[in-house]
């Protein structure tokens, strides 16, 4: 086998420095009848480089894969141009074969870009601190609201209908074992009158802006609404790159923010690995989940760089951690530190407006359909369309012809009859004319 | 020291490292690199994109009005500032990298060539069915793999790390318990426990009671089963343990937890020690996350992404998570609505948004292609047996508690052998830096004193496993000799020294920030 270096001769001669006769006498401690022979696991043996990727190959093969097709999906995940730079940079070993930074004398690499990254997600945010990353947008939203529930010791988090519904799910789950979890009105391209349902009791209310039919939110009001009655604004973001087009959460007096990172540096990956970016006020910080990095000197006085206040975690505190997160989501959150530095300023702010350019032009170029109305009148590079049809359907159909028109919002939200017909239509900087008019001439064809 | 006419050293070695501080601050092929903010300027970006209008009609008022603070930095900045912070990174490509419990192991480059096929990187999960059937094919074909490793029935795919995996473990054995219409809030956890299952156990809502170790580094069967009752939910067990141990009463421990009227979890982080030799399912276990990052290869990342599906017993199976994934004569496909389920099903909720791990899915299944069973049969035998070449060349000059028998994939020792030496656990990890080694795991597993857990893998050659012994074994011989001047402080030819975690603590600086200018004069 390819990837094992130990020869017959060199295990013999292990094994007789030991001074056992075979590698069976090393499992002595499991019992017998545990032991299977190989013939009981119905699989296939050892294969080479060239089967392996054969047969992977193929598989890859009956994928339609985004930048194959005019491609129009988004609800939380995004197709964006990531630089060749940057995938270039993250397969370098000592980023991709190193273990979490326990020794930092040896892992400055890691730990110094883990500070850089923090800190763009403050920056971006318009938050005071942000951590080294959580899984995803939808996990990092959940220890959002655990997070809001332990500061306020209230139990009840009430999620804006616009939260992506795998995200409102995701939080019912677990933060539902420890509070109440209310889900205000789904209202596709309105928002709806979430301050109304905040009372004592509350927790947190959480809002996505730009929510999952893509309406841009104004969250300033519902941070003084939730702030009145004690509670906290969680603002939560699927697509970052609108932050470099629209007020970051905190100037809007955002409590916490949880996004989701995959767009800036990481591919669609069909739903993983992503990379959650979470950030928060100082004053909380101590309540705040996940793996920290933290700058300091070394005994010669040198700048470095150290995981810290690891007391908030499951290594050290256990059963009372803040949160049972063991790992950041690494070599994604790398990712995204390289791609938003070779972005800057500049290039993000040209990207938000381009990715905000060509969706506006394709929502002009679909409400001319006939059959095709715009239901978001707010939007950054997504918004939803209603169809004269079940939006399913016509999905299917277009999928037929080559096209891959968008996400349904049946399929987010089966149980409401109220979104049969709606369609969910994002564009990015990758949507080219072509893409926007194939779409429009199969729609005016299918309605 | 001399030199030739020539300007070369004739006393090869003799040169003294840091005799001189350089004028730049570098040193040869180490640079010391600023923070990304110190080096950029405004303006200034690493991708080339048009300048579009902007029309503010469609933004709802809700423009940026300010700068977001980012550096501009062309494209050779940003490559020249990433390869120079890689540079100080220790890495498994680069050396042994002993960290027990983490199975640093190699990471075959076949798996990123693959995960990067367009077909799996470039596919949107949200995306027609009818487009993905290869995604969902390949996730089907890794359930096979998973649950036939295991001997379990059924495997839920979406946790995202091991953590994650236990979490969605217990929510199973929640729903199952409130599903016979029981209230048990009670985990049992040994001692010698990861901490993430622990903490796992409280973010689930049940409260954690701990359950103390043998004298030869086992749980306390008798402790056990006094404390099993009709409040306890589950028992949490490491297996292989964290002592590197098999637990050899497991099959007496499954039966006593199932008779008890509770669920038997297992951590699957050692799975790497009998993947291919034991399976789970015939020691009566119920749950078990598999690490993907450890037993199959897909890379730690510097701490991530992992992957932790978790396979369950047939009496767990109907309360796995959405997605569910079937395949019927239409081929293969996702249900995320309770609405669809046919077969009785109740899944508890939701780990998270789409389908998991998709890019960690396609490394792990090219690992298991390419090692097929045998070659993972092999692995485990590997691992195994490089712990114990390792245990036994070094129990007679260090302290190994458990030492008597063989070990797993892991040995363990303790700071027995530093006794009276004034050299302690934290400086024989740190010299072995200078050594070129990454440190093995320390002070864990808590329950012997000042611990070191070596963990080799199958990766490791004869000759890199002799010279590693070596090493340790010159170390120990030296710290019990009382040179002491090789431990202290170390490492010395780091990239850094000892780092200040109590400062960094004490003051959290957790991001840079522009330094206020003074107000420019009039």
């Amino acid at each position: 086998m390819r990837y094992h270096p130990l020869t017959a001769d060199d295990r013999a001669a292990m094994l007789a420095k030991i001074g056992v006769g075979s590698v069976d006498a090393l499992f002595k401690d499991v019992p017998k009848e545990a032991v299977v022979p190989l013939s009981a696991f119905d699989l296939p043996d050892t294969q080479g480089e060239i089967e392996v990727d054969r047969k992977l190959t193929r598989m890859a093969a009956k994928n339609t894969a985004a930048g194959a097709a005019p491609f129009f999906c988004g609800a939380g995940a995004y197709k964006h141009h990531v630089p060749a730079a940057v995938d270039h940079l993250i397969q370098r070993s000592e980023f991709l074969t190193s273990y979490t930074p326990y020794q930092p004398e040896i892992a400055q690499g890691t730990l110094q870009y883990m500070f850089e990254f923090q800190t763009q997600v403050a920056l971006l945010t318009g938050m005071e601190v942000a951590n080294a990353s959580l899984y995803d947008g939808s996990t990092a939203t959940t220890e959002a609201v655990l997070m809001a529930q332990r500061i306020t010791r209230r139990p009840k988090a009430i999620l804006s209908g616009g939260l992506h519904p795998h995200y409102a799910e995701t939080v019912e789950t677990v933060a539902g074992l420890h509070g109440t979890i209310t889900r205000a009105t789904v209202t596709p391209g309105k928002a709806e009158d979430i301050a109304a349902l905040i009372d004592n009791e509350t927790a947190c209310i959480v809002v996505q802006s730009p929510d999952v039919f893509g309406l841009i939110r104004d969250l300033k009001p519902l941070a003084a609404a939730a702030h009145a009655k004690g509670a906290l604004l969680i603002a939560v973001v699927t697509e970052v790159v609108s932050l470099g087009l629209l007020e970051a959460p905190g100037f809007q007096d955002a409590d916490i923010v949880a996004c989701e990172g995959q767009s800036i540096g990481n591919g669609l990956n069909f739903g993983g690995p992503y990379v959650g970016l979470f950030a928060t006020k100082e004053k909380y910080l101590r309540q705040m989940p996940g793996r920290l990095c933290g700058e300091t000197v070394d005994a010669a006085g040198r700048r470095g760089y150290v995981l810290t206040l690891s007391t908030r975690e499951q290594h050290i505190r256990r059963e009372k951690a803040t949160s049972n997160i063991c790992t950041n989501s690494g070599l994604c959150c790398l990712a995204f530190t390289i791609h938003l530095s070779l972005l800057g300023e500049e290039g993000l702010t040209r990207l938000a407006r381009i990715n905000h350019a060509k969706a506006s032009a394709l929502a002009d170029k679909l409400s001319a359909v006939k059959g095709v109305s715009l239901v978001t009148p707010a939007f950054f590079n997504e918004f939803t369309v209603k169809l004269s049809k079940p939006a399913a359907e016509v999905v299917d159909v277009l999928a037929k012809k080559g096209i891959i028109a968008g996400v349904p919002a049946s399929r987010l939200l089966p149980h409401d009859p109220s979104v049969k017909d709606l369609l969910i239509v994002a564009a990015t900087e990758t949507t080219t004319d072509e893409d926007a008019d194939a779409l429009t001439r199969a729609l005016a064809e299918v309605l | 020291m001399t030199m030739n006419n020539q300007g070369r050293p004739t006393a090869p070695g003799a040169i003294e490292l840091n005799e001189l501080p350089t004028i730049s601050g570098d040193r040869g092929l180490d640079h010391e690199e600023p923070l990304i903010f110190g080096i950029g300027r405004d303006g200034h970006c690493g991708v080339d994109l048009p300048n579009v209008q902007l029309s503010e009609a469609r933004l709802g008022g809700q423009r940026r009005r300010g700068p977001i603070g980012l550096p501009g930095l062309s494209e050779p900045e940003v490559v020249r500032h990433y390869v120079r912070l890689s540079r100080n990174n220790y890495a498994i490509d680069a050396g042994l990298y002993p960290l027990g419990s983490c199975t640093m192991k190699h990471n075959p480059r076949l798996n990123e060539k693959m995960a990067r096929l367009p077909g799996f990187g470039d596919l949107h999960p949200l995306a027609p069915q009818s487009t993905t059937q290869g995604a969902l094919e390949l996730i089907s074909e890794l359930m096979k793999w998973l649950t036939t490793l295991t001997g379990m029935p059924a495997v839920a795919m979406s946790p995202k790390a091991g953590a994650h995996g236990e979490l969605c473990g217990l929510l199973a054995i929640r729903a199952a318990v409130e599903a016979r219409g029981e209230k048990r809030n009670r985990i049992l956890v040994p001692e010698s426990a990861h901490g993430t299952n622990p903490a796992t156990a409280a973010f689930a809502g049940f409260t954690i009671d701990e359950v103390k170790g043998t004298a030869d580094g086992r749980v306390d069967m008798v402790e056990l089963e006094g404390k099993l009752g009709p409040d306890v939910a589950a028992i949490m067990l490491t297996n292989p343990n964290t002592c590197g141990l098999f637990e050899r009463d497991i099959r007496h421990m499954a039966d006593a937890t199932h008779k008890a009227g509770a669920y038997f979890y297992c951590d699957g982080a050692n799975f790497n020690a009998i993947a291919g030799r034991v399976r789970p399912g015939d020691l009566g276990i119920d749950a078990m996350h598999i690490n993907l990052h450890k037993t199959f290869s897909t890379p730690h990342g510097g701490g991530g992404p992992g992957a932790g599906p978790v396979v369950l017993s047939a009496a767990l199976a109907p309360f796995a998570p959405l997605p569910l994934l079937v395949h019927d004569a239409n081929g293969f496909r996702l249900i995320e609505d309770r609405a669809e389920i046919k077969d009785g099903a109740k899944p508890f909720g939701r780990m998270c948004a789409f389908h998991g791990q998709m890019g960690m899915f396609s490394r792990a299944l090219s690992y298991m292609l390419s090692h097929g069973r045998d070659g993972v049969r092999q692995a485990s035998e590997d691992a195994v047996l490089s712990a114990n070449y390792i245990l036994h060349s070094l129990k007679d000059v260090m302290t190994a508690p458990f030492g008597d028998g063989p070990c797993m994939h892991e040995a363990l020792f303790d700071d027995g052998f530093l006794e009276g030496t004034g050299v302690t656990t934290l400086d024989f990890a740190k010299a072995m830096i200078d050594e070129g080694y990454h440190p093995m795991t320390m002070y864990f597993p808590l329950v012997v004193h000042g611990a070191m857990l070596i963990e080799p893998t199958e990766s490791e050659s004869k000759e890199s496993l002799d010279r590693f012994i070596h090493v340790l074994r010159e170390m120990a011989l030296e710290a019990k000799a009382g040179r002491k001047e090789r431990f202290e402080g170390a490492p010395r030819l780091a990239p850094r020294r000892r780092l200040d975690e109590t400062a960094a603590a004490r003051k959290p600086v957790l991001r840079w920030k522009k330094k206020e200018l003074p107000q420019a004069a009039e």
